[in-house]
């Protein structure tokens, strides 16, 4: 083992110690009940409409004791399927409302010295207690509200490293914070933990032209980063309908996974390095910028998807793709889900390495969009469709594309698997196209009270969900789907 | 819209011969108004010609980039697409084609070899022919309005639109100089184009400075579309494969004895200058100082 190797794994020995205390409460995991990040289970507390909303990952279990995967009670059909493939790491862990979460008083609660110590350390204009302050207590779907009373905003991993060390010493409750624009109340303060907002991090340290690789700080809102890059002939590897809020440090954290990730994969692939803050204000520097990097532990792994519970990334240094130029989009409709399926797998066949997303949303969806977003309308005609998919690639020669995506969509038309579709035919109805599919989230907001769920499913299941849970909720509820590549998302 | 047809010519026959809807069934009905759709046709003679004028251009939404040379854009591996104007021209056709105005459409595109990707598109959209006249370097609006004329005594179209401007030179001159060389009336900037057939006239409205003004054009005229005549239509897959089978008819610049050569030159191109940065005054005395010495515009 060399040096390297041993100062990896005692900062990794560290950072098990230490994270537990300050960020996650130790009481949940002696009682069995367990978050990834602190307030994502107890964000439930005394909303008496408020139901469990947790990660259901069914892809392994990592070492027990530190977090255990929990599973919320599904139909008895999904869970039947895969009791048997990991009988070792099943353990069934439930959060409801019926178990009252309290402050831990093992957290103290801030005074005027705190903040008078923050002030020195940030400036008078970095340390909020105005208006701003309820923006950040309330997450973007208006449904969790903290009651933090100071809202931080470091300027340089420095100033965030002082920050953490002093609220380690006072044993004062943190929460990162990124663009909040998290669906799932994971930005926001359960009870009074101080916000540390990134906005004010947002330099692009490097980027380099010949290998794409691009270096900068946390608080980069998306949006700024493609456009950048725009300018240089490279693109992110993600792309959220978020992008004009959403940070890159909070995508990193949450490992977000956005339309392109049938092209471009994860971010556990993309991120080359992060720099990290630990909950004690140790900085944890692994920001490599080469590809491949085997010397010791790759630490990084665990930040990403994270979800700020580990430590608080400031640098991230990830890997872009090049920009291509020919991007084609489709729209389709469907009659029914298995097509869906079927079109998915002939998708991925005939388009190959051009296919760059491939989106579904139902009929459901598309309906609440149309009536609650202005400047949409139904790029097919209204005869009602049950599902539509949106396709599209992209590539280096627009003529060989367009062929082969004209081909793809008369042979599965010819076949059957889709009953009508319409090509974009330039970029202003590609992004109309788009703002169908992402102005999802925001139409479903305007209608109503959303619960929504990010679910991990066996694909040819996944639908019958829906239907189960309108059969369960009755017609007054809107139920409806939208799914990219594997994950689902559910929304009541 | 053949749906539309047949069902609305289902009811017209029912209200005919009422007795007869509960015995006959429902095959024989269909048939039945399918004979009073044609005798309904025949009447107004619908052979007017429409023809579109459709143009190859960088996609309005590319940030566009000056060659380093400034002899002109950068157009390689750049996304191009039919002129937004184009489109609003050809849904306008398409829309009076199908209210039973016109007989055919005609998509007309001149420019290089790839300008048969829009025509296509044309085609896509709903066109029934389309004409590729091929010509290479730069064309300005005289050279192009000249092949139109020739087009024209080929083709005798009874309305021509164009798109009241391309998105890449921005010359609003085209629409106009096909009216003024074939000598027949002109409705530019048009934001609602109503034909009447029986009177042979067409009534647009058209936006100027001052609001809307109407005007009556005597058939055949020229109509040149404005933004807001109407939103066109997406190109749906069954179109896109009855696409490629529709007839191209190429031509060349020289098969229409027209010479193409231009009296203008293009010397040079630059982009705009950027925009400054703004400036924080602290008092109303600065400010003041600043608009007189440095701004002078007080």
């Amino acid at each position: 083992m060399t040096t390297a190797m041993v100062e990896k794994y005692k900062a990794f020995y560290r950072l098990l110690n230490k994270t537990s205390r300050t960020l996650v409460d130790r009481r949940f995991r002696q009682q069995g009940q367990c978050a990834r990040g602190g307030s994502a289970a107890s964000g439930l507390d005394h909303r008496p409409d408020a139901v469990v909303e947790q990660r259901v990952s069914y892809l392994g279990c990592p070492k027990r004791g530190l977090w255990t995967s929990a599973r919320a009670s599904l139909p008895s059909f999904v869970d039947g399927g895969f009791a048997r493939d990991y009988p070792m790491n099943r353990c069934r862990s439930f959060g409801s409302v019926a178990g009252e979460i309290q402050r831990s008083s093992k957290f103290a609660t801030l005074n005027s010295d705190d903040v008078a110590h923050f002030k020195e350390i940030l400036g008078e204009r970095n340390v909020v207690q105005d208006e701003r302050l309820e923006a950040a207590n309330s997450d973007w779907m208006h449904k969790y509200v903290g009651s933090s009373r100071l809202l931080l905003l470091p300027k340089s991993t420095d100033e965030v490293s002082r920050i953490l060390k002093y609220c380690n010493s006072r044993c004062l409750a943190v929460v990162p914070q990124g663009g909040n624009t998290g669906l799932v109340g994971g930005s926001v303060p359960v009870f009074d933990e101080v916000i540390i907002n990134m906005a004010l991090m947002k330099q692009v340290i490097s980027f380099d032209k010949i290998s794409g690789i691009l270096v900068c700080e946390a608080g980069c809102i998306l949006e700024d980063l493609i456009s950048f890059l725009d300018n240089q002939g490279f693109v992110m590897p993600l792309d959220l309908g978020a992008k004009g809020s959403c940070q890159i440090g909070g995508n990193v954290a949450t490992n977000a996974g956005g339309l392109r990730l049938i092209r471009y994969g994860s971010l556990h692939g993309n991120v080359l390095g992060l720099e990290v803050v630990l909950a004690n204000g140790d900085v944890l520097d692994m920001l490599g910028t080469l590809r491949k990097d085997n010397t010791g532990y790759d630490l990084k792994h665990l930040f990403i998807g994270s979800e700020g519970s580990l430590g608080i990334i400031t640098k991230v240094s990830i890997l872009t793709p090049p920009k291509l130029s020919s991007v084609n989009i489709a729209f389709l409709a469907c009659q029914d889900y298995l097509s869906c399926q079927k079109l998915l797998l002939e998708a991925k066949r005939s388009l190959g390495e051009i296919l760059s997303a491939f989106e579904f949303m139902d009929s459901v969806a598309m309906d609440v969009v149309l009536n609650n977003l202005d400047g949409v309308r139904n790029p097919l005609a209204p005869t009602a469709h049950n599902f539509y998919v949106l396709i599209e690639t992209t590539g280096t020669e627009e003529s060989y594309d367009k062929e082969k995506l004209e081909k793809f969509l008369v042979g599965s038309m010819e076949s059957g698997l889709i009953s009508d579709g319409v090509l974009a035919q330039d970029i202003n109805q590609a992004s109309a196209f788009w703002r169908l599919r992402e102005g999802v989230p925001e139409s479903l907001q305007r209608a109503g009270a959303v619960y929504k769920y990010d679910l991990s499913l066996p694909v040819e299941k996944m639908y019958d969900l829906v239907v189960e849970m309108r059969a369960r909720l009755g017609k007054q509820k809107v139920v409806t789907m939208i799914w990219f590549e594997m994950a689902i998302l559910l929304y009541i | 819209f053949d749906q539309e047809k047949k069902i609305k010519n289902r009811e017209s026959f029912s209200f005919w011969i009422p007795s007869q809807s509960n015995v006959c069934c429902p095959f024989k009905l269909t048939l039945s108004s399918l004979i009073v759709a044609r005798v309904e046709h025949l009447s107004p003679p619908a052979k007017m010609k429409i023809m579109v004028a459709v143009k190859r251009v960088i996609d309005y939404a590319v940030k566009i980039r000056v060659k380093p040379d400034k002899s002109g854009v950068e157009t390689q591996n750049v996304k191009m697409s039919m002129n937004p104007f184009c489109e609003i021209a050809l849904e306008e056709a398409l829309r009076i084609k199908e209210a039973g105005l016109a007989s055919e459409v005609v998509a007309v595109t001149i420019g290089p070899k790839q300008s048969i990707d829009t025509l296509r598109t044309g085609l896509a959209m709903g066109a029934d022919r389309g004409i590729h006249v091929e010509a290479t370097g730069d064309l300005f609006p005289l050279a192009v309005a000249k092949l139109f004329k020739a087009l024209v005594e080929i083709e005798k179209p009874g309305l021509i639109i164009l798109g009241k401007q391309a998105i890449d030179n921005d010359c609003n001159q085209t629409g106009q100089m096909v009216a003024g060389l074939l000598g027949w009336p002109q409705g530019t900037f048009a934001s609602k184009v109503v034909l009447d057939k029986e009177k042979q006239e067409v009534m647009v409205d058209r936006e100027v400075d001052g609001g809307l003004e109407t005007v009556c054009l005597n058939l055949p005229a020229v109509i040149t579309t404005d933004l807001r005549l109407n939103q066109p239509r997406y190109a749906t897959l069954p179109n896109i494969m009855k696409a490629k089978s529709k007839p191209v008819k190429k031509y060349t610049p020289e098969e229409l004895n027209v010479g193409t050569k231009s009296d203008l030159e293009v010397v040079e191109i630059t982009e705009p200058p950027k925009r400054k940065a703004g400036v924080l005054v602290s008092s109303v005395d600065e400010l003041i100082d600043k608009l007189r010495n440095e701004a002078h515009v007080i």
